[in-house]
């Protein structure tokens, strides 16, 4: 007789879930070495090209600074929206959404997966950048506040990727305006989110209403802490802005769970979620 | 080359295009789409401005950069266009082995893909342009418009910026998992190269020399000059209007011969290696 098979469940079962959908993202995305190139040029272009523009105003190097760490969470903000917003999406148009959502796990650990994946490709990109843009414009970093800086980017980073959770349960109720939403949500959330200038300079109001976007405060807070101009030019104290992404944390994080379970009840309920639409 | 086959490939590719850019929604959501991307673009540089220089919007370098910035959207429209049509019709609609052995002309129908993000793109432009005059006073009035040399750059302009696309169509028609990223790194290349938004005096020499050599900154140079006279920046304000032209439709004929043979060469080799009916799945 052949032994029977152990079989994980609980919070083994989610681990290991994660770790699966976690480990293709990280071998796929590292394996295919043009890719790497790619991700890192394309924004080192226009953070050069953004660089030089303040270089020909005579801007002051903080702005520079500015502009670099921009660049950086620009990286986050491209595989969000790219690699967790558009994913089901296209695991639909591809056709394995129907073999995750019949696969005995939770899809809050399919999901959880390829968030921890593509933070951990993301952040080898933010590196890469940070690197390319203090070589390149000799722009100095302060690491004073290393503690609060951690903390603020496992706050960014976890309310930025729970907002990425909730938009890809939520883009799989459109059909082809998904690749076109994530694609608008580039150059007006680099806008609105201060990517390559001090936020403030927005006004404080529409600061504020930026800063239902995660990377407002979380860039704000991570240039006031690293650039040696930075507080001068936050738009407000940094435990603010970390008690500001505490609650983005909470609140999209629940509504991703909650909207994943409707999406789930959709597709049992009318077994149309996983057809291809376009 | 036959005129009506060519007409019918450039207006049915068109009307494909048109289609497939704005046919995913309705009406007022595709011009909300096709015009706050650009709008974006041109703000965040506008912001930009205002900080490092305190609001200074008079000066001609704010032309220049706010110019500079609304006009490179037809640089992303239409050579991107162009080199996009192959991926897209190789790798997501399976199409392009039909259309290939279609009695139609192969590069005119890759252009004419490209006209639906030109009708797009020059809406973005005009509105880009609009906010300009009404919200920062840029100095354009219809009046003081030199309407001579701003159609001969635009009517050689868009057929360059095509021939740009469908050189690039040809080498992604060679790649696999590098095609999705090609368009987007060369028109990045360009936007840094080309003194779209700062002046070419600020790049290093060799950067410089190949900024000069591009046709897409005399383009852009000229329409700037066309629309609100001489520019902030001194790069090229010894040279005069008629000798940019020149220089411009010089350069846009030397592009049109090396584009046309390297295309020829590239779908040469992908007929022989039957790249055009591959399906890569990346």
């Amino acid at each position: 007789m052949l032994p029977r098979l152990s079989k994980a469940t609980g919070w083994q079962l989610f681990v290991r879930a994660t770790l699966a959908r976690m480990y293709p993202r990280v071998i796929g995305a590292n394996r295919e070495r043009t890719w790497v190139f790619f991700e890192v040029l394309l924004p080192c272009l226009s953070l050069t090209a953004y660089v030089l523009v303040y270089r020909s105003l005579h801007a002051p190097p903080a702005l520079v600074s500015f502009v670099v760490v921009g660049g950086a969470m620009g990286a986050f903000w491209a595989n969000v929206m790219w690699a967790m917003a558009n994913q089901l999406y296209w695991e639909k148009e591809t056709g394995n959404l129907a073999l995750y959502i019949i696969a005995p796990m939770s899809m809050m650990a399919v999901l959880l997966g390829m968030a921890l994946g593509g933070m951990f490709n993301a952040a080898t990109r933010a590196l890469a950048i940070v690197v390319v843009g203090a070589l390149l414009f000799d722009v100095r970093f302060s690491t004073a506040h290393l503690p609060m800086l951690v903390l603020t980017c496992v706050l960014t980073m976890t309310a930025l990727y729970g907002m990425g959770m909730l938009f890809a349960s939520l883009f799989l109720l459109f059909g082809r305006e998904t690749w076109h939403l994530v694609n608008l949500a580039q150059e007006p959330v680099h806008l609105c989110a201060g990517m390559y200038f001090p936020v403030k300079s927005l006004g404080v109001w529409v600061a504020a209403a930026a800063s239902v976007i995660p990377l407002t405060l979380g860039l704000d807070a991570i240039r006031q802490l690293t650039i040696a101009d930075g507080p001068t030019l936050g738009l407000m104290a940094v435990p603010w802005e970390l008690l500001g992404l505490g609650f983005l944390v909470a609140i999209f994080l629940s509504s991703a769970r909650f909207m994943l379970r409707h999406m789930e009840r959709l597709a049992i309920a009318e077994g149309r979620l996983t057809q291809s639409r376009s | 080359m036959n005129a009506g086959r060519a007409w019918r490939s450039l207006r049915a590719a068109a009307w494909l295009g048109w289609q497939i850019e704005s046919n995913w929604t309705d009406p007022f959501l595709f011009t909300v789409y096709s015009v706050a991307k650009p709008v974006a673009a041109a703000a965040i540089l506008v912001v930009m401005y205002a900080v490092a220089t305190r609001g200074d919007f008079s000066s001609p370098t704010f032309a220049y950069i706010y110019l500079g910035s609304a006009l490179y959207v037809y640089v992303g429209a239409v050579m991107t266009g162009v080199a996009f049509a192959v991926i897209d019709d190789r790798e997501r609609y399976r199409m392009l082995r039909y259309v290939y052995v279609a009695p139609i002309d192969f590069r005119l129908y890759l252009i004419g893909r490209a006209v639906g993000r030109f009708a797009a793109a020059t809406a973005s432009v005009l509105i880009t342009l609009a906010a300009g005059i009404v919200f920062f006073h840029l100095d354009i009035h219809p009046g003081a418009i030199d309407w001579p040399v701003l159609v001969l750059a635009m009517a050689i302009g868009m057929p360059m910026l095509a021939l740009l696309g469908l050189g690039l169509g040809g080498v992604v028609m060679q790649f696999a998992q590098q095609s999705w990223s090609v368009g987007d790194a060369v028109a990045g290349t360009l936007f840094l190269i080309s003194g779209a938004v700062f002046p070419l005096d600020i790049l290093p020499a060799p950067l410089r020399a190949c900024g000069f050599v591009l046709p897409i900154t005399y383009w852009l140079e000229l329409v700037r000059r066309a629309l609100v006279g001489r520019t902030g920046f001194q790069t090229f304000a010894t040279v005069g209007s008629g000798k940019l032209l020149v220089i411009f439709s010089g350069l846009t004929c030397l592009l049109a011969v090396a584009v046309v043979a390297s295309f020829r060469w590239c779908e040469q080799r992908a007929r022989e290696r039957g790249l055009l009916d591959r399906t890569t799945n990346y």
